[in-house]
Protein backbone atom coordinates (compact mmCIF):
# COMPACT_ATOMS: atom_id res chain seq x y z
CA UNK A 1 0.00 0.00 0.00
CA UNK A 2 3.08 2.16 0.17
CA UNK A 3 5.84 1.26 -1.81
CA UNK A 4 8.95 3.15 -2.20
CA UNK A 5 11.44 2.32 -4.64
CA UNK A 6 15.03 3.11 -5.11
CA UNK A 7 14.75 6.09 -3.84
CA UNK A 8 17.67 8.66 -3.97
CA UNK A 9 18.39 12.33 -3.03
CA UNK A 10 22.35 14.04 -2.83
CA UNK A 11 22.40 17.31 -1.25
CA UNK A 12 24.65 19.49 -3.24
CA UNK A 13 28.08 19.72 -2.06
CA UNK A 14 28.13 23.68 -0.23
CA UNK A 15 31.11 25.74 -0.43
CA UNK A 16 32.51 27.29 2.83
CA UNK A 17 31.50 30.95 4.22
CA UNK A 18 32.78 32.44 6.65
CA UNK A 19 31.65 30.71 10.33
CA UNK A 20 30.17 27.66 8.23
CA UNK A 21 32.72 25.07 6.69
CA UNK A 22 32.31 23.56 3.24
CA UNK A 23 30.16 20.58 3.23
CA UNK A 24 31.05 17.89 0.62
CA UNK A 25 27.84 16.26 -1.34
CA UNK A 26 26.06 14.05 0.43
CA UNK A 27 23.63 11.18 -0.29
CA UNK A 28 20.82 11.51 2.21
CA UNK A 29 18.82 8.78 1.16
CA UNK A 30 20.75 6.42 -0.87
CA UNK A 31 18.82 3.92 -2.94
CA UNK A 32 15.83 3.32 -0.22
CA UNK A 33 13.28 0.70 -1.10
CA UNK A 34 10.71 0.06 1.81
CA UNK A 35 7.05 -1.72 1.58
CA UNK A 36 4.36 -0.69 4.43
CA UNK A 37 1.22 -2.70 5.05
CA UNK A 38 -2.10 -1.05 5.45
CA UNK A 39 -2.92 -0.72 9.14
CA UNK A 40 0.67 -0.72 9.98
CA UNK A 41 2.50 1.24 12.14
CA UNK A 42 6.28 0.89 10.84
CA UNK A 43 8.88 2.89 12.05
CA UNK A 44 12.18 4.49 11.07
CA UNK A 45 15.09 4.13 13.12
CA UNK A 46 18.65 5.32 13.20
CA UNK A 47 20.51 7.89 14.68
CA UNK A 48 20.62 11.30 13.64
CA UNK A 49 21.88 12.26 10.60
CA UNK A 50 20.75 9.03 9.21
CA UNK A 51 18.36 10.41 6.30
CA UNK A 52 15.11 9.57 7.91
CA UNK A 53 13.83 13.41 7.88
CA UNK A 54 15.15 13.87 4.05
CA UNK A 55 13.43 10.08 3.72
CA UNK A 56 10.16 11.45 5.12
CA UNK A 57 10.16 14.59 3.63
CA UNK A 58 9.74 12.81 0.00
CA UNK A 59 7.43 10.79 1.33
CA UNK A 60 5.12 13.83 1.69
CA UNK A 61 5.82 15.85 -1.14
CA UNK A 62 8.13 18.15 0.60
CA UNK A 63 11.28 17.65 -1.18
CA UNK A 64 11.40 15.52 -5.04
CA UNK A 65 13.68 12.77 -5.27
CA UNK A 66 16.57 12.86 -7.84
CA UNK A 67 15.41 9.03 -8.70
CA UNK A 68 12.93 6.58 -7.40
CA UNK A 69 9.38 6.11 -7.37
CA UNK A 70 6.96 6.69 -3.84
CA UNK A 71 3.32 5.12 -4.57
CA UNK A 72 1.07 5.50 -1.58
CA UNK A 73 -2.71 3.87 -2.06
CA UNK A 74 -2.29 3.75 -5.94
CA UNK A 75 -1.03 7.07 -6.56
CA UNK A 76 2.62 8.29 -7.64
CA UNK A 77 3.66 10.93 -5.06
CA UNK A 78 7.14 11.57 -7.26
CA UNK A 79 5.13 12.43 -10.35
CA UNK A 80 2.22 14.58 -7.89
CA UNK A 81 3.26 15.75 -5.18
CA UNK A 82 0.50 17.63 -4.77
CA UNK A 83 -2.07 14.55 -3.73
CA UNK A 84 0.11 13.90 -0.54
CA UNK A 85 -1.44 15.90 1.28
CA UNK A 86 -4.77 14.78 0.48
CA UNK A 87 -3.30 11.34 1.64
CA UNK A 88 -1.48 12.12 4.60
CA UNK A 89 -1.65 13.67 7.76
CA UNK A 90 1.88 15.32 8.51
CA UNK A 91 3.62 16.27 12.02
CA UNK A 92 6.66 17.68 11.20
CA UNK A 93 9.41 18.85 13.24
CA UNK A 94 8.88 22.07 13.36
CA UNK A 95 5.85 24.02 14.54
CA UNK A 96 7.05 27.78 13.79
CA UNK A 97 3.85 27.97 11.47
CA UNK A 98 1.34 27.69 14.43
CA UNK A 99 3.64 28.82 17.88
CA UNK A 100 1.93 31.92 17.98
CA UNK A 101 -2.00 30.33 17.94
CA UNK A 102 -3.83 29.03 21.01
CA UNK A 103 -3.95 25.25 21.15
CA UNK A 104 -7.36 25.07 20.12
CA UNK A 105 -7.16 27.71 16.70
CA UNK A 106 -3.80 26.06 15.92
CA UNK A 107 -5.85 22.35 15.90
CA UNK A 108 -9.11 24.40 14.53
CA UNK A 109 -7.25 25.91 11.69
CA UNK A 110 -5.19 23.11 10.57
CA UNK A 111 -8.71 21.32 10.52
CA UNK A 112 -10.16 23.83 7.98
CA UNK A 113 -6.73 23.81 5.89
CA UNK A 114 -7.29 20.21 5.72
CA UNK A 115 -10.74 20.85 3.75
CA UNK A 116 -13.34 20.45 6.80
CA UNK A 117 -16.02 23.17 7.25
CA UNK A 118 -16.49 25.34 10.09
CA UNK A 119 -18.66 22.99 12.12
CA UNK A 120 -16.86 19.43 11.60
CA UNK A 121 -13.43 21.16 11.83
CA UNK A 122 -14.46 22.44 15.71
CA UNK A 123 -16.01 19.35 16.76
CA UNK A 124 -12.94 17.51 15.59
CA UNK A 125 -10.62 19.72 17.37
CA UNK A 126 -12.85 19.24 20.74
CA UNK A 127 -12.50 15.56 20.16
CA UNK A 128 -8.73 15.38 19.71
CA UNK A 129 -8.06 17.76 22.32
CA UNK A 130 -10.07 15.76 24.88
CA UNK A 131 -8.34 12.46 23.95
CA UNK A 132 -4.47 14.20 24.15
CA UNK A 133 -6.12 15.33 27.60
CA UNK A 134 -5.45 19.02 26.34
CA UNK A 135 -8.61 20.22 26.50
CA UNK A 136 -7.32 22.51 30.24
CA UNK A 137 -4.94 23.96 27.73
CA UNK A 138 -6.63 24.82 24.84
CA UNK A 139 -6.36 28.51 25.47
CA UNK A 140 -3.09 29.54 25.70
CA UNK A 141 -0.68 30.03 22.87
CA UNK A 142 1.80 27.14 22.29
CA UNK A 143 4.66 29.67 22.62
CA UNK A 144 3.54 29.64 26.27
CA UNK A 145 3.70 26.14 26.75
CA UNK A 146 6.33 23.52 27.93
CA UNK A 147 8.62 21.73 25.06
CA UNK A 148 6.32 18.69 26.14
CA UNK A 149 3.00 20.24 25.58
CA UNK A 150 3.75 21.96 22.59
CA UNK A 151 4.64 18.89 20.74
CA UNK A 152 1.01 17.36 22.30
CA UNK A 153 -0.84 20.13 20.74
CA UNK A 154 1.10 19.41 17.09
CA UNK A 155 -0.06 15.68 17.37
CA UNK A 156 -3.42 17.16 17.71
CA UNK A 157 -2.98 19.81 15.09
CA UNK A 158 -2.06 16.64 12.84
CA UNK A 159 -4.58 14.35 13.67
CA UNK A 160 -7.76 16.64 13.27
CA UNK A 161 -9.32 16.07 9.55
CA UNK A 162 -8.83 12.10 9.24
CA UNK A 163 -6.06 10.98 6.69
CA UNK A 164 -5.64 7.00 5.88
CA UNK A 165 -1.80 7.46 6.42
CA UNK A 166 -0.23 9.09 9.05
CA UNK A 167 3.60 10.16 8.91
CA UNK A 168 4.91 11.33 12.23
CA UNK A 169 8.25 12.54 12.97
CA UNK A 170 9.61 12.54 16.38
CA UNK A 171 5.84 13.22 17.46
CA UNK A 172 6.49 12.21 21.52
CA UNK A 173 10.13 14.06 21.84
CA UNK A 174 10.19 15.87 25.10
CA UNK A 175 7.10 14.81 26.23
CA UNK A 176 6.24 13.07 29.83
CA UNK A 177 5.21 9.23 29.77
CA UNK A 178 1.35 10.69 30.44
CA UNK A 179 1.87 12.62 26.96
CA UNK A 180 3.93 9.73 25.29
CA UNK A 181 0.23 7.30 26.19
CA UNK A 182 -1.75 9.34 25.17
CA UNK A 183 -0.33 9.98 21.79
CA UNK A 184 0.27 5.96 21.83
CA UNK A 185 -3.34 5.61 22.26
CA UNK A 186 -4.34 8.28 20.19
CA UNK A 187 -2.26 6.71 17.04
CA UNK A 188 -3.58 3.10 17.67
CA UNK A 189 -7.13 3.70 17.83
CA UNK A 190 -6.58 5.49 14.44
CA UNK A 191 -5.21 2.51 13.07
CA UNK A 192 -7.67 -0.36 15.20
CA UNK A 193 -11.12 1.99 13.96
CA UNK A 194 -10.14 3.43 10.72
CA UNK A 195 -7.71 0.81 9.53
CA UNK A 196 -4.69 3.94 9.43
CA UNK A 197 -1.31 3.28 8.24
CA UNK A 198 1.23 4.96 10.49
CA UNK A 199 5.03 5.91 9.27
CA UNK A 200 6.74 6.88 12.37
CA UNK A 201 10.48 7.94 12.77
CA UNK A 202 12.19 7.77 15.89
CA UNK A 203 15.47 7.36 17.08
CA UNK A 204 14.24 6.29 20.75
CA UNK A 205 14.74 2.37 20.69
CA UNK A 206 12.85 2.23 23.77
CA UNK A 207 9.36 3.53 22.55
CA UNK A 208 10.30 1.45 18.86
CA UNK A 209 10.48 -1.78 20.96
CA UNK A 210 7.15 -1.60 22.52
CA UNK A 211 4.91 0.88 19.79
CA UNK A 212 6.34 -0.43 16.21
CA UNK A 213 4.45 -3.67 14.14
CA UNK A 214 8.09 -3.26 11.80
CA UNK A 215 10.58 -1.12 11.81
CA UNK A 216 13.65 -0.40 8.94
CA UNK A 217 16.85 0.78 10.42
CA UNK A 218 18.30 3.31 8.46
CA UNK A 219 22.02 4.39 8.81
CA UNK A 220 23.43 7.06 6.29
CA UNK A 221 21.13 7.15 3.81
CA UNK A 222 20.28 3.54 3.75
CA UNK A 223 18.30 0.71 4.77
CA UNK A 224 20.72 -2.05 6.99
CA UNK A 225 17.49 -3.81 8.18
CA UNK A 226 13.99 -3.98 8.29
CA UNK A 227 11.90 -6.45 10.20
CA UNK A 228 9.54 -6.49 13.43
CA UNK A 229 11.30 -5.67 16.79
CA UNK A 230 11.50 -9.20 17.96
CA UNK A 231 12.44 -10.48 14.64
CA UNK A 232 15.85 -8.05 14.82
CA UNK A 233 16.23 -8.97 18.03
CA UNK A 234 16.59 -12.38 16.94
CA UNK A 235 19.76 -11.97 14.91
CA UNK A 236 21.57 -11.26 18.10
CA UNK A 237 19.37 -13.73 20.57
CA UNK A 238 22.30 -15.82 21.16
CA UNK A 239 24.22 -13.04 23.15
CA UNK A 240 23.69 -11.45 26.12
CA UNK A 241 24.31 -7.86 27.41
CA UNK A 242 26.07 -7.56 30.33
CA UNK A 243 26.53 -3.98 32.05
CA UNK A 244 28.84 -3.56 34.65
CA UNK A 245 29.31 -0.34 37.06
CA UNK A 246 32.40 0.18 38.56
CA UNK A 247 32.13 2.39 42.17
CA UNK A 248 34.96 4.70 41.33
CA UNK A 249 37.44 2.90 37.98
CA UNK A 250 37.71 -0.32 36.56
CA UNK A 251 40.55 -2.29 38.58
CA UNK A 252 42.39 -2.71 35.06
CA UNK A 253 45.43 -4.45 37.30
CA UNK A 254 43.34 -7.66 37.44
CA UNK A 255 43.70 -9.51 34.27
CA UNK A 256 39.95 -10.99 34.28
CA UNK A 257 39.15 -7.13 34.14
CA UNK A 258 41.58 -6.16 31.72
CA UNK A 259 40.50 -8.91 29.21
CA UNK A 260 37.04 -7.85 29.52
CA UNK A 261 37.77 -4.16 28.91
CA UNK A 262 38.67 -4.76 24.71
CA UNK A 263 35.39 -6.02 24.58
CA UNK A 264 33.24 -3.19 26.44
CA UNK A 265 32.21 -0.11 25.31
CA UNK A 266 33.14 2.20 27.92
CA UNK A 267 31.30 5.89 28.99
CA UNK A 268 32.55 6.67 32.39
CA UNK A 269 32.53 4.47 35.13
CA UNK A 270 30.11 2.04 32.91
CA UNK A 271 31.13 -1.12 31.04
CA UNK A 272 28.77 -2.13 28.28
CA UNK A 273 29.41 -5.47 27.16
CA UNK A 274 27.52 -7.84 24.44
CA UNK A 275 28.97 -11.51 25.00
CA UNK A 276 27.61 -15.00 24.12
CA UNK A 277 26.39 -16.55 27.28
CA UNK A 278 29.04 -18.96 28.69
CA UNK A 279 31.62 -15.92 28.30
CA UNK A 280 29.15 -13.49 29.78
CA UNK A 281 28.91 -16.08 32.88
CA UNK A 282 32.40 -16.22 32.99
CA UNK A 283 32.73 -12.71 33.21
CA UNK A 284 29.87 -12.36 35.59
CA UNK A 285 31.66 -14.73 37.64
CA UNK A 286 34.92 -13.31 37.55
CA UNK A 287 33.98 -9.38 38.42
CA UNK A 288 31.33 -10.44 41.64
CA UNK A 289 34.25 -12.87 43.00
CA UNK A 290 37.79 -11.76 44.18
CA UNK A 291 39.54 -8.50 44.08
CA UNK A 292 37.12 -6.88 41.43
CA UNK A 293 33.99 -7.47 43.38
CA UNK A 294 35.43 -4.51 45.94
CA UNK A 295 35.37 -2.16 42.95
CA UNK A 296 32.10 -3.47 41.43
CA UNK A 297 29.46 -0.90 42.41
CA UNK A 298 26.54 -2.70 40.37
CA UNK A 299 25.95 -5.09 37.36
CA UNK A 300 23.36 -6.16 35.06
CA UNK A 301 22.70 -9.57 32.74
CA UNK A 302 19.49 -8.00 30.41
CA UNK A 303 18.52 -10.08 27.00
CA UNK A 304 19.75 -7.97 24.21
CA UNK A 305 17.58 -4.34 22.97
CA UNK A 306 16.91 -2.79 19.63
CA UNK A 307 20.26 -0.69 20.44
CA UNK A 308 21.98 -3.95 20.76
CA UNK A 309 20.69 -5.10 17.16
CA UNK A 310 21.54 -2.15 16.08
CA UNK A 311 25.29 -2.54 16.91
CA UNK A 312 25.01 -5.48 15.64
CA UNK A 313 24.14 -4.32 12.19
CA UNK A 314 27.58 -2.36 12.30
CA UNK A 315 25.74 0.67 13.53
CA UNK A 316 28.74 3.19 14.08
CA UNK A 317 26.98 6.55 14.99
CA UNK A 318 25.25 5.13 18.01
CA UNK A 319 25.42 8.50 19.96
CA UNK A 320 21.86 9.73 17.73
CA UNK A 321 20.02 6.75 19.69
CA UNK A 322 18.05 7.85 22.60
CA UNK A 323 17.48 5.71 25.39
CA UNK A 324 14.38 6.32 27.78
CA UNK B 1 1.80 -2.99 -3.31
CA UNK B 2 0.66 -5.40 -0.24
CA UNK B 3 -2.22 -8.01 -0.63
CA UNK B 4 -4.73 -5.91 0.59
CA UNK B 5 -3.87 -2.75 -1.84
CA UNK B 6 -3.98 -5.32 -4.68
CA UNK B 7 -7.54 -7.17 -3.55
CA UNK B 8 -8.55 -3.21 -3.20
CA UNK B 9 -7.02 -2.50 -6.94
CA UNK B 10 -8.03 0.98 -7.53
CA UNK B 11 -6.22 3.91 -5.35
CA UNK B 12 -7.93 5.62 -2.86
CA UNK B 13 -10.13 7.83 -2.74
CA UNK B 14 -8.28 11.59 -2.20
CA UNK B 15 -9.64 13.75 0.46
CA UNK B 16 -11.09 17.02 -1.04
CA UNK B 17 -9.04 19.91 -1.29
CA UNK B 18 -9.72 23.07 1.16
CA UNK B 19 -11.41 25.51 -1.22
CA UNK B 20 -10.29 28.74 -1.32
CA UNK B 21 -12.19 31.61 0.55
CA UNK B 22 -13.05 28.97 3.25
CA UNK B 23 -9.35 28.29 3.75
CA UNK B 24 -8.38 32.00 3.13
CA UNK B 25 -11.18 32.78 5.72
CA UNK B 26 -9.27 30.47 8.65
CA UNK B 27 -5.48 31.90 7.85
CA UNK B 28 -7.24 35.17 8.18
CA UNK B 29 -8.34 34.75 11.47
CA UNK B 30 -5.67 32.64 12.82
CA UNK B 31 -3.35 35.67 12.13
CA UNK B 32 -4.91 37.71 13.18
CA UNK B 33 -5.31 36.30 16.12
CA UNK B 34 -1.53 36.03 15.88
CA UNK B 35 -1.15 40.06 15.35
CA UNK B 36 -3.67 40.24 18.82
CA UNK B 37 -0.68 38.21 20.81
CA UNK B 38 2.53 39.29 18.69
CA UNK B 39 1.89 42.67 17.04
CA UNK B 40 -0.09 45.19 19.26
CA UNK B 41 3.37 46.92 20.73
CA UNK B 42 4.55 47.25 17.10
CA UNK B 43 1.63 48.96 16.07
CA UNK B 44 2.47 51.43 18.78
CA UNK B 45 5.57 51.89 17.85
CA UNK B 46 4.71 52.54 14.09
CA UNK B 47 1.31 54.62 14.83
CA UNK B 48 4.02 57.07 17.40
CA UNK B 49 7.06 56.87 14.97
CA UNK B 50 4.67 58.20 12.29
CA UNK B 51 2.96 61.07 14.59
CA UNK B 52 6.62 61.73 15.86
CA UNK B 53 7.83 62.25 12.11
CA UNK B 54 4.79 64.77 11.60
CA UNK B 55 5.21 66.58 15.09
CA UNK B 56 9.13 66.99 13.93
CA UNK B 57 7.63 68.27 10.15
CA UNK B 58 5.20 70.67 11.94
CA UNK B 59 8.64 72.94 12.81
CA UNK B 60 9.67 73.28 9.33
CA UNK B 61 6.14 72.74 6.91
CA UNK B 62 3.56 75.34 7.66
CA UNK B 63 0.75 74.34 5.54
CA UNK B 64 -0.28 73.66 2.19
CA UNK B 65 0.37 71.20 -0.37
CA UNK B 66 3.98 70.00 1.63
CA UNK B 67 1.67 69.63 4.79
CA UNK B 68 -0.79 67.70 2.91
CA UNK B 69 2.42 65.13 1.59
CA UNK B 70 2.92 64.93 5.14
CA UNK B 71 0.23 63.82 6.47
CA UNK B 72 -0.45 61.35 3.86
CA UNK B 73 2.93 59.92 3.92
CA UNK B 74 3.07 59.33 7.56
CA UNK B 75 -0.31 57.75 7.47
CA UNK B 76 0.62 55.40 4.69
CA UNK B 77 4.05 54.91 6.57
CA UNK B 78 1.99 53.04 9.11
CA UNK B 79 0.70 50.87 6.21
CA UNK B 80 4.63 50.21 4.88
CA UNK B 81 5.77 49.73 8.71
CA UNK B 82 3.16 46.81 9.40
CA UNK B 83 2.39 45.38 5.91
CA UNK B 84 5.71 45.53 4.16
CA UNK B 85 8.57 45.44 7.12
CA UNK B 86 7.17 43.03 9.55
CA UNK B 87 5.40 40.65 6.35
CA UNK B 88 8.32 40.65 5.33
CA UNK B 89 10.12 39.20 8.36
CA UNK B 90 7.20 37.04 9.13
CA UNK B 91 7.23 35.31 6.14
CA UNK B 92 11.56 35.24 6.14
CA UNK B 93 11.24 33.70 9.46
CA UNK B 94 8.44 31.18 8.55
CA UNK B 95 10.72 29.84 5.79
CA UNK B 96 13.87 29.72 8.02
CA UNK B 97 12.37 28.04 10.50
CA UNK B 98 10.59 25.67 8.19
CA UNK B 99 6.87 26.58 9.41
CA UNK B 100 5.94 26.56 5.41
CA UNK B 101 6.17 22.28 5.55
CA UNK B 102 3.44 22.90 7.82
CA UNK B 103 1.30 24.99 4.85
CA UNK B 104 3.00 22.85 2.56
CA UNK B 105 1.93 19.71 3.82
CA UNK B 106 -2.05 20.36 3.69
CA UNK B 107 -4.22 21.13 0.89
CA UNK B 108 -4.93 24.29 0.36
CA UNK B 109 -4.34 26.64 -2.08
CA UNK B 110 -0.79 28.85 -1.84
CA UNK B 111 -3.08 31.77 -2.61
CA UNK B 112 -5.11 31.65 0.23
CA UNK B 113 -2.17 31.48 2.25
CA UNK B 114 -0.52 34.42 0.94
CA UNK B 115 -3.50 36.57 0.75
CA UNK B 116 -5.10 35.52 3.97
CA UNK B 117 -1.17 36.84 6.16
CA UNK B 118 -1.37 39.43 3.66
CA UNK B 119 -4.71 40.38 4.45
CA UNK B 120 -4.80 40.32 7.99
CA UNK B 121 -1.38 42.48 8.16
CA UNK B 122 -3.07 44.86 6.04
CA UNK B 123 -6.30 45.07 8.20
CA UNK B 124 -4.21 45.43 11.13
CA UNK B 125 -2.76 48.41 10.17
CA UNK B 126 -6.68 50.90 9.88
CA UNK B 127 -6.46 51.88 13.79
CA UNK B 128 -2.85 53.24 12.84
CA UNK B 129 -3.57 54.19 9.97
CA UNK B 130 -7.06 56.61 10.86
CA UNK B 131 -5.44 57.56 14.08
CA UNK B 132 -2.38 59.23 12.15
CA UNK B 133 -4.87 60.37 9.80
CA UNK B 134 -7.10 62.43 12.03
CA UNK B 135 -3.61 63.54 14.34
CA UNK B 136 -2.44 65.07 11.23
CA UNK B 137 -5.19 66.52 9.83
CA UNK B 138 -5.47 68.41 13.18
CA UNK B 139 -1.99 69.25 13.79
CA UNK B 140 -1.69 70.85 10.28
CA UNK B 141 -5.26 72.11 9.85
CA UNK B 142 -6.09 70.23 7.23
CA UNK B 143 -10.15 69.33 6.37
CA UNK B 144 -10.98 65.53 7.63
CA UNK B 145 -14.35 65.47 5.12
CA UNK B 146 -12.55 63.15 2.82
CA UNK B 147 -11.14 61.08 5.12
CA UNK B 148 -13.07 58.48 3.97
CA UNK B 149 -11.39 57.96 1.44
CA UNK B 150 -9.06 55.33 3.41
CA UNK B 151 -11.29 53.26 3.17
CA UNK B 152 -10.25 52.69 -0.29
CA UNK B 153 -6.36 53.33 0.51
CA UNK B 154 -5.48 51.09 3.08
CA UNK B 155 -7.09 48.14 1.49
CA UNK B 156 -5.32 48.60 -1.88
CA UNK B 157 -2.12 50.23 -0.49
CA UNK B 158 -2.47 47.72 2.07
CA UNK B 159 -2.69 45.30 -0.52
CA UNK B 160 0.26 46.19 -2.57
CA UNK B 161 2.19 47.04 0.26
CA UNK B 162 1.66 43.34 1.92
CA UNK B 163 2.29 41.48 -1.67
CA UNK B 164 5.70 42.97 -2.02
CA UNK B 165 6.42 42.06 1.78
CA UNK B 166 5.83 38.63 1.29
CA UNK B 167 6.95 38.04 -1.54
CA UNK B 168 10.36 39.48 -0.62
CA UNK B 169 10.00 37.66 2.52
CA UNK B 170 9.58 34.36 0.71
CA UNK B 171 12.10 35.18 -2.09
CA UNK B 172 14.69 36.25 0.14
CA UNK B 173 17.63 33.58 0.21
CA UNK B 174 18.22 33.79 4.07
CA UNK B 175 16.08 35.46 7.07
CA UNK B 176 18.55 38.61 7.81
CA UNK B 177 18.21 39.36 4.23
CA UNK B 178 14.48 39.10 4.31
CA UNK B 179 14.54 41.30 7.59
CA UNK B 180 17.17 43.60 5.80
CA UNK B 181 14.85 44.00 2.37
CA UNK B 182 11.81 44.93 4.87
CA UNK B 183 13.64 47.50 6.55
CA UNK B 184 14.77 49.02 3.76
CA UNK B 185 11.64 48.82 2.08
CA UNK B 186 9.84 51.04 5.03
CA UNK B 187 12.43 53.15 5.26
CA UNK B 188 12.03 54.13 1.04
CA UNK B 189 8.34 54.32 1.89
CA UNK B 190 9.02 56.75 4.83
CA UNK B 191 11.68 59.62 2.80
CA UNK B 192 9.96 58.94 -0.24
CA UNK B 193 6.44 59.16 0.76
CA UNK B 194 6.99 62.22 3.67
CA UNK B 195 9.06 64.23 2.00
CA UNK B 196 7.51 66.59 -0.53
CA UNK B 197 7.90 65.55 -4.10
CA UNK B 198 8.86 68.85 -5.69
CA UNK B 199 12.12 69.37 -3.20
CA UNK B 200 13.43 65.59 -3.99
CA UNK B 201 16.29 65.16 -7.20
CA UNK B 202 15.11 64.36 -10.29
CA UNK B 203 16.41 60.04 -9.85
CA UNK B 204 14.79 60.17 -6.37
CA UNK B 205 11.76 61.45 -7.96
CA UNK B 206 11.83 58.30 -10.15
CA UNK B 207 12.57 55.87 -6.89
CA UNK B 208 9.64 57.96 -5.46
CA UNK B 209 7.23 56.60 -8.71
CA UNK B 210 8.36 53.39 -9.09
CA UNK B 211 7.34 52.42 -4.80
CA UNK B 212 3.50 51.53 -4.89
CA UNK B 213 2.97 53.47 -1.50
CA UNK B 214 3.23 56.41 -3.21
CA UNK B 215 -0.08 56.32 -4.92
CA UNK B 216 -1.64 55.60 -1.89
CA UNK B 217 0.11 58.82 -0.53
CA UNK B 218 -1.22 61.03 -3.56
CA UNK B 219 -4.57 59.28 -3.27
CA UNK B 220 -4.89 60.71 0.03
CA UNK B 221 -2.83 63.95 -0.22
CA UNK B 222 -5.47 64.94 -3.01
CA UNK B 223 -8.30 64.04 -0.95
CA UNK B 224 -7.36 66.85 1.25
CA UNK B 225 -8.38 69.11 -1.81
CA UNK B 226 -11.78 71.21 -1.08
CA UNK B 227 -12.92 70.31 -4.19
CA UNK B 228 -10.48 66.68 -4.66
CA UNK B 229 -10.17 65.40 -8.49
CA UNK B 230 -11.62 62.54 -8.33
CA UNK B 231 -10.87 61.16 -11.25
CA UNK B 232 -6.89 61.27 -10.78
CA UNK B 233 -7.34 60.01 -6.77
CA UNK B 234 -9.64 57.11 -8.53
CA UNK B 235 -6.28 56.72 -10.82
CA UNK B 236 -4.30 56.59 -8.30
CA UNK B 237 -5.80 53.97 -6.56
CA UNK B 238 -5.71 51.93 -9.58
CA UNK B 239 -2.48 51.70 -9.72
CA UNK B 240 -2.45 50.90 -6.07
CA UNK B 241 -4.65 47.82 -7.00
CA UNK B 242 -2.81 46.59 -10.22
CA UNK B 243 0.47 46.60 -7.71
CA UNK B 244 -1.22 44.61 -5.00
CA UNK B 245 -2.79 42.17 -7.68
CA UNK B 246 0.22 41.55 -9.35
CA UNK B 247 3.04 41.81 -6.13
CA UNK B 248 0.30 39.20 -4.39
CA UNK B 249 0.72 36.95 -7.50
CA UNK B 250 4.56 36.94 -7.30
CA UNK B 251 3.97 36.31 -3.70
CA UNK B 252 1.62 33.16 -4.14
CA UNK B 253 4.68 31.77 -6.73
CA UNK B 254 7.10 32.11 -4.34
CA UNK B 255 5.14 30.54 -1.59
CA UNK B 256 4.80 27.70 -3.85
CA UNK B 257 9.03 28.12 -5.04
CA UNK B 258 9.85 28.12 -0.77
CA UNK B 259 7.47 25.63 -0.53
CA UNK B 260 8.63 22.46 -2.19
CA UNK B 261 12.44 22.35 -2.43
Amino acid sequence: MCAVRDLVKTYPPARGRRGTPATPEVRATDGISLDVRRGEIFGLLGPNGAGKSTLVRQLTGLMRPDSGSVDILGHDLVRHPERASRLIGYLGQESTALDELTVALAAETTGRLRGLPVREARAERDAVLDELGLTEIAGRPLKKLSGGQRRLACVAAALVGERPVLVLDEPTTGMDPVARRAVWAAVDRRRAERGATVLLVTHNVIEAETVLDRVAVIERGKVIACDTPAGLKERVAGEVRVELVWRERAPLEIPEVAALRASAQESGRRWALRLAPDEARAAVAAVTGGAAFAALDDFSLATPSLEDVYLALGGGATKGLVKA
Amino acid sequence: MSAIGAVAGAAATLAPRARLFPSLAAVYRAQLSRARVARIPLLFVATFQSIGIMVLMRGVVDGGSEARAVVAGSSVLVVAFVALNLLAQYFGQLRAGGGLDHYATLPVPPAAVVLGAAGAYASFTVPGTVVTAVTGSVLFGLPMVHLWVLVAVVPLSGAALSGLGAALGLLAPRQEIATLLGQLGMSAALLLGVLPADRLPEPIGWARDLLPSTYGVEALSRSFDAHPDWAVVALDLAVCAVVGVASLAVATWAYRRAAVR
